[in-house]
């Protein structure tokens, strides 16, 4: 039975008084001793004294400093590129441009299509076409602006219907396009149909349907992009770049750079967000490494905030046409869905964004029936990619806005006609046979609706005023690794010396969320050490075991697996060391608290420290190597890997808010949002996932999009590209609800994605409760609410 | 352009740089005297990554030429936290009010002026002092608890504020 607890109940009157980091006296999850404490994460003494490295921190003797030119069309031959007059000027070390690096790299195996910079043509107005290395920034900005480069235009692809049209080669944006058109400029096709869709729809009791819309977002997270290269002197490459995962960007580096991986070390610096952004192998990555490989000095590439933005892979922009059916008791019957999702410039994640955005809607609904029709496309727009959420949040709005549809043609309580429809616990989705484990999402619901009191809202409060539901799902971890190979996904390596210090060592990415806090305690509550002597080492490629990084909300699952499995032969060691020392037979041993203790005879014990130099007797430092990687799963149908994940989580979200019926402008009051995240091996951190989830949830529902005028990015900057401020931002409730996975480390599924899909169609729902009209375009911004008011009031004057 | 003579004292200690007239304060913190605990975020002041203190007045580095310091008193994030940790910055830590951590040091500046200001702020005063600051991570609930943690301490110790070492 799952359990609720959360923001809402809880507070943080237990962390006082400490100066440096330390287990803070909080309680401990049942029969855990770290596991559910809320503990602060790992390296947050770092970043609040402003200790932390970020790239842009750093510092190197003899640095140059790097800029980039990027392309001012959006698609054009590339006529010539004159450089010599940057390369002439005084302070100007090093300039590159395309004919410097042909090799073409990209997250994807089967989508290597990005070049360090342009070469013949450019696809985007953005897309990087040289760049300098010099001795001051000031140089290198000067330096760029003296690149001169000819361009003869090509006709631009902005609008991703344009990209389903037959064209000549010279007009296709990439020469791989999806095998089944293979003269347009479609990057990838998916169609599955399972189950009688027409049927189903043709015995209906309701039937709804809707278009859909979405602008493209950005993650907008806080740290532009930067890096520090260094080829140094052991010929050797040394790339300090914030990445989500280094192991891509070492696989890319490799083959542009065309060295073995040995020779290159990546070293992860402090990461100032990411969001899916920070995932790609990017092309200033590669830059950076080529004028530094040109000049033998370490170089720093720093963007600037408008760089940010057209570097780009946020949210796909997204059409969608979408419909369901329900029989007569409220149960589901059908979806059938028909979606284009705008990819721009590059494949980046989006083979996989394609699949998702069809697959992830068979949740959190049992699904009898399901159609699915999914292009993306190639434009001359800035590339799209992975973002927290990926591929789940848009369907997800549509879905969850047809539930509500549904809910009032039924007549039923939106919130009672999801209850009808949700998934049980441990069962199997019927056609990809997606594996669902523990699932809360009932008892999360109810709690969302008790604390709501939405029985007494819904439907109850005055015009303007409003209440509404949302729900999703996602996947913890992709079972089906990006390069497919037997690898692990996820190694975890421990070393502990006569010191007593526990070091652990991995290539998740700490990226804020609190990774490296997740790996030390899963490592402290096996071996019963406390949290301050495990000091996790995860940045740098030398020494961290592989793990395929912060992506696809994997990291709890695998990497923590990992970590247990490798801790769990540490324990070994130590109890058999306890055994010697004792008399005592090794399997009859505690780990807890610092000491191991004799489970029958709990007098005879010895402490950690005695245990390990026991344990170090003949062998000196302890080692131990645990890994992960996901059991078989699903089905044999082609794309069917697309999905598949060992578990999981579950939402849902309900949002109170008022629309001003004159303006059109949407306040958000409170959100509840509830969410399965199996257990929370530390709630502090999954309540700032929760809530960082529906705050960057909230800007897409209502405030943030990247605007265009042609090719040109009209709002690259933080004035213009609005994120929620403080006064946008409501009180937010994190319930937590926990429904112990099997496999899961410790019971753990995941809480950094799942959990911002729900809040679009909550939102999107409660104006609806609050004024009568659905919104079908997001954001949700004044003048599209307006404009719907008037239209809604214009038919009841018709009709009257 | 020539560089001038930048005297000013920065968390407690005499400074003298020659700046060019067109670098912010931001850019000679970072570059020159190697305080990169200030980060910036936007470089147009629409983040707040970048505040620091001058002359007790909480301000965005990156659009505060550094000549336009001359001779004012500069307070940053590492003043916070030497010889003890500030309340705040503890509390950032333990609340939780920081993830990725690229916004803390501005929300912290801030926060501190505001806690020297009102020493016992409500929430809706809070949400006013950093409305101007922000954070991609936290959704902001936990950055006002930890304001609220730290205030509460500070008003119990009454502990001194953040004054660094005597010029």
């Amino acid at each position: 039975m799952p359990t609720i607890s959360g923001s809402g109940e809880t507070k943080n009157e237990h962390q006082l008084n400490k100066g440096v980091w330390t287990d803070n006296g909080a309680p401990a999850a049942a029969g855990f001793s770290v596991i559910g404490k809320r503990v602060p994460l790992k390296d947050a003494y770092r970043k609040v004294t402003g200790e932390g490295v970020y790239a842009d921190d750093m510092k190197f003797p003899g640095m140059l400093y790097s800029r980039i030119l990027h392309a001012e069309k959006a698609h054009a031959k590339i006529k010539r590129i004159d450089t010599s007059k940057a390369e002439a000027l005084p302070g100007v070390r090093a300039v590159v441009t395309g004919n410097d690096a042909a090799n073409r790299f990209g997250v994807l195996p089967v989508s290597q299509d990005e070049l360090s910079m342009a070469r013949e043509k450019v696809i985007y107005n953005g897309e990087p076409v040289a760049a300098v290395a010099a001795d001051t920034e000031e140089i290198a900005a000067e330096a760029i602006w003296l690149i001169d480069v000819e361009y003869e235009p090509l006709e631009e692809f902005l609008k991703p219907r344009d990209s389903l049209k037959d064209v000549s080669p010279e007009l296709q944006i990439h020469d791989k396009v999806e095998k089944k058109h293979p003269n347009t400029n479609i990057h990838k096709a998916v169609d599955q149909e399972f189950g009688d869709v027409e049927g189903a729809f043709k015995q209906a009791e309701a039937i709804v349907s809707a278009e859909f819309k979405f602008d493209g977002i950005s993650h907008g997270f806080t740290e532009p992009h930067a890096i520090v290269a260094h080829w140094d002197a052991d010929d050797r490459l040394q790339l300090y770049t914030p990445q989500q995962v280094p192991h891509y960007t070492h696989r890319a580096l490799a083959k542009v750079l065309e060295l073995p991986m040995h020779r290159i070390q990546v070293i992860r610096t402090m990461v100032g967000g990411g969001f899916g952004g920070k995932s790609d192998p990017f092309q200033h990555e590669m830059i950076a490494s080529l004028l530094s490989m040109k000049t033998r000095r370490p170089v720093k590439l720093t963007m600037d905030r408008e760089e940010t933005f057209l570097t780009g892979r946020g949210r796909h922009p997204t059409e969608g046409k979408l419909a369901m059916a329900f029989d007569k008791e409220g149960k589901l019957t059908a979806l059938d869905s028909d979606i284009i999702i705008d990819g721009g410039a590059y494949g980046s994640f989006g083979v996989v964004s394609a699949y998702y955005n069809g697959v992830l809607s068979n949740g959190p609904y049992w699904m009898p029936a399901f159609r699915y029709h999914g292009k993306r496309v190639y434009s001359n727009r800035i590339p799209s990619g992975a973002m927290r959420g990926h591929g789940s949040v848009n369907p997800r709005f549509c879905t969850e806005t047809l539930m509500d549809m549904a809910a009032v043609k039924l007549g039923l309580d939106p919130c009672e006609l999801r209850l009808r429809n949700f998934l049980p616990s441990n069962t199997l989705t019927p056609y990809h046979k997606f594996r669902i484990t523990s699932n809360g999402i009932r008892e999360g619901l109810a709690e969302a609706m008790r604390r709501s009191e939405w029985k007494k809202k819904w439907g109850k409060l005055p015009y303007g005023h409003g209440i509404g539901v949302g729900c999703a799902w996602y996947i913890s971890g992709s079972a089906l690794p990006i390069h497919w190979n037997k690898l692990p996904q996820s190694t975890v390596h421990i070393k502990i010396d006569m010191d007593g210090g526990v070091t652990v060592h991995s290539l998740a990415a700490e990226i804020g969320q609190g990774s490296d806090t997740m790996l030390a305690q899963c490592v402290a509550e096996v071996i019963g050490c406390s949290l301050e002597r495990v000091h996790v080492k995860s940045t740098t490629t030398d020494t961290a075991p592989i793990d395929l990084g912060s992506y696809s909300s994997r990291v709890t699952f695998m990497a923590g697996n990992a970590a247990r499995k490798a801790a769990e032969s540490i324990r070994a060691q130590l109890a058999a060391a306890a055994s010697r020392l004792t008399g005592q037979p090794a399997q009859y041993f505690d780990f807890a608290g610092e000491e191991v203790i004799c489970r029958s005879k709990p007098d005879v014990r010895v402490t950690f420290m005695e245990a390990l130099h026991g344990a170090q007797a003949d062998i000196g430092a302890l080692i131990a190597s645990g890994s992960y990687q996901a059991p078989p799963l699903g089905t044999t149908f082609k794309g069917s890997n697309a999905g598949l994940s060992p578990s999981y989580s579950f939402s849902a979200f309900i949002c109170e808010l008022k629309v001003d019926p004159d303006t059109g402008f949407v306040q958000p009051l409170k959100i509840w949002a509830a969410h399965d995240c199996g257990r929370a091996l530390n709630p502090l951190a999954v309540e700032g996932q929760i809530e960082g989830s529906v705050h960057m949830g909230l800007g897409q529902a209502l405030t943030e999009q990247l605007r265009y005028r042609g090719a040109q990015l009209l709002n690259g900057n933080f004035l213009d590209y609005k994120i929620p401020t403080p006064f946008d931002t409501p009180e937010i409730e994190a319930i937590i609800v926990e429904s112990a996975d099997p496999e899961g480390p410790f019971g753990a599924k995941e809480c950094g994605e799942g959990a911002l899909a729900p809040i679009i169609p909550a939102v999107g729902n409660a104006i609806y409760d609050a004024v009568g009209v659905r919104m079908f375009e997001v954001p949700m911004t004044p003048d599209r609410v307006l404009r719907a008011i008037d239209a809604k009031k214009r038919a009841e004057t018709k009709g009257e | 352009m020539s560089k001038r003579l930048l005297k000013f004292i920065v968390n407690g200690r005499k400074a003298e740089v020659a700046v060019e007239p067109h670098h912010t304060l931001a850019s000679v913190l970072r570059n020159e005297l190697n305080l990169t605990g200030t980060k910036v975020g936007c470089d147009m002041g629409t983040c707040g990554c970048c505040t620091v203190h001058v002359d007790g007045k909480a301000k965005l580095s990156c659009l505060t030429l550094a000549l336009e310091c001359q001779g004012t008193e500069i307070l940053t994030i590492e003043a916070l936290n030497e010889y003890e940790m500030h309340p705040l910055q503890r509390a950032f830590a333990e609340c939780g009010g920081s993830q990725c951590g690229y916004c803390t040091p501005g929300f912290i500046m801030k926060s501190c002026e505001l806690l020297e200001r009102n020493p016992d702020p409500t929430r809706e005063e809070i949400k006013e002092a950093l409305a101007g600051n922000l954070c991609r991570c936290t959704g902001f609930m936990k950055i006002y608890d930890a304001v609220e943690q730290a205030a509460g301490e500070l008003r119990k110790k009454e502990a001194p504020q953040p004054t660094p070492l005597k010029v």
